[in-house]
């Protein structure tokens, strides 16, 4: 299983690229929408650069759950293959 | 399927996610023995990646059906991939949130405007800027969700599907001396990212699943793909102007 931390490394990675947020400002803590400034359609393309990132599939309804960077690194720590 | 589209060359517009109709439509193409090239709009860096989602990744072209250059210059960079065309599918549309989900009303021209020119004209703009690649027996096919009713919340979209079956009827009319026909894919409500952006969308989710004489499944593309390929197919060479329902059979329904 991969640690955390590394996790939260891999999405401030994907994070920058799609929507051009500072990798510093990423934190478990950070909501998507409130605190990243990530809007619908980038969250769309995070989430597919993740399930390829990470080897995970993250369905839509599953989407709705991930507010922060801390639930989308849970979800991905407990689904990744 | 093998072989059904074997040497068919595609254009395919409007595939944004791996839910997107436009992305079953590929998929299944490939698997059909079609060559398929994709459109992409705004987010062409996410277009690529669900490109690579296909069985064979297709090239991706930049095309806004509300810019002239890129109509303009779109057979040209589609001959960068495949010498000509057998079909292709319009699976656009876009209406402003003014225009949807129950402000019917209010909405202003202008964002009534924003949606006819992108959901309706566009089916016209991009007939038009593939003809250089069109022959006889070629077809353009659209998506449309049934206009001849109206629905809750569907609005301003509701009109420019409207104006969708009228302008494919005229396609038809028009594009019927070239040999080219031009037909529509009335579907039922599929959970994709077109839908999501429509306020109030399950309004029109429980009556297909309890009422369609098949049943309906909100989540399965499929049908509706293989609908739009079974019109570019060999097998309608005589079918233009065209609606076909994949509905389960809702529309033919009464109270």
């Amino acid at each position: 299983m991969k640690d955390r931390s590394e996790i939260v490394t891999g999405l401030a990675e994907i994070l920058e690229e799609v929507a051009g947020v500072n990798p510093d400002d990423v934190a478990e803590e950070k909501s998507f929408t409130e605190d990243l400034d990530v809007d619908s359609l980038s969250m769309v393309e995070v989430v597919v650069a993740a399930e390829e990132k990470f080897d995970v599939k993250i369905p839509d309804d599953e989407v709705q759950n991930l507010k922060t960077v801390g639930d989308a690194v849970s979800y991905i720590q407990k689904n990744a293959a | 399927m093998t072989g059904f589209l074997e040497g068919k060359r595609l254009l395919v517009t409007g595939v944004i996610t791996d839910q997107s109709i436009g992305f079953h439509v590929a998929k299944l193409a490939q698997e059909a023995g079609a060559t398929v090239v994709l459109t992409g709009f705004g987010r062409l860096s996410l277009v690529e990646r669900i490109a690579k989602r296909l069985p064979s990744t297709p090239p991706v072209i930049e095309l806004d059906v509300t810019n002239q250059e890129h109509l303009d210059g779109l057979a040209d960079k589609v001959r960068e991939h495949v010498d000509g065309l057998d079909g292709v599918v319009h699976s656009i549309g876009f209406a402003p949130a003014t225009a949807l989900g129950g402000g019917f009303l209010d909405t202003p021209w202008e964002d009534v405007a924003t949606a006819v020119h992108v959901s309706t004209f566009s089916y016209k703009s991009l007939a038009i800027a593939c003809l250089p690649l069109l022959g006889r027996g070629s077809g353009i096919v659209g998506l449309t969700f049934d206009a001849t009713k109206a629905w809750p919340v569907y609005d301003w979209m509701g009109v420019a599907k409207a104006g969708l079956e009228s302008t494919n009827r005229y396609l038809a009319q028009y594009l019927g001396e070239k040999g080219i026909r031009a037909n529509l894919v009335a579907a039922g409500p599929l959970r994709t990212m077109a839908a999501k952006s429509i306020p109030g969308f399950e309004k029109f989710e429980n009556p297909f699943q309890e009422r369609a004489p098949l049943g309906w499944d909100l989540t399965d593309q499929t049908p509706t793909a293989k609908a739009c390929l079974a019109l570019l197919s060999d097998w309608f060479p005589a079918t233009t102007g065209e609606i076909v329902h994949v509905d389960g059979g809702y529309h033919a329904l009464g109270a």
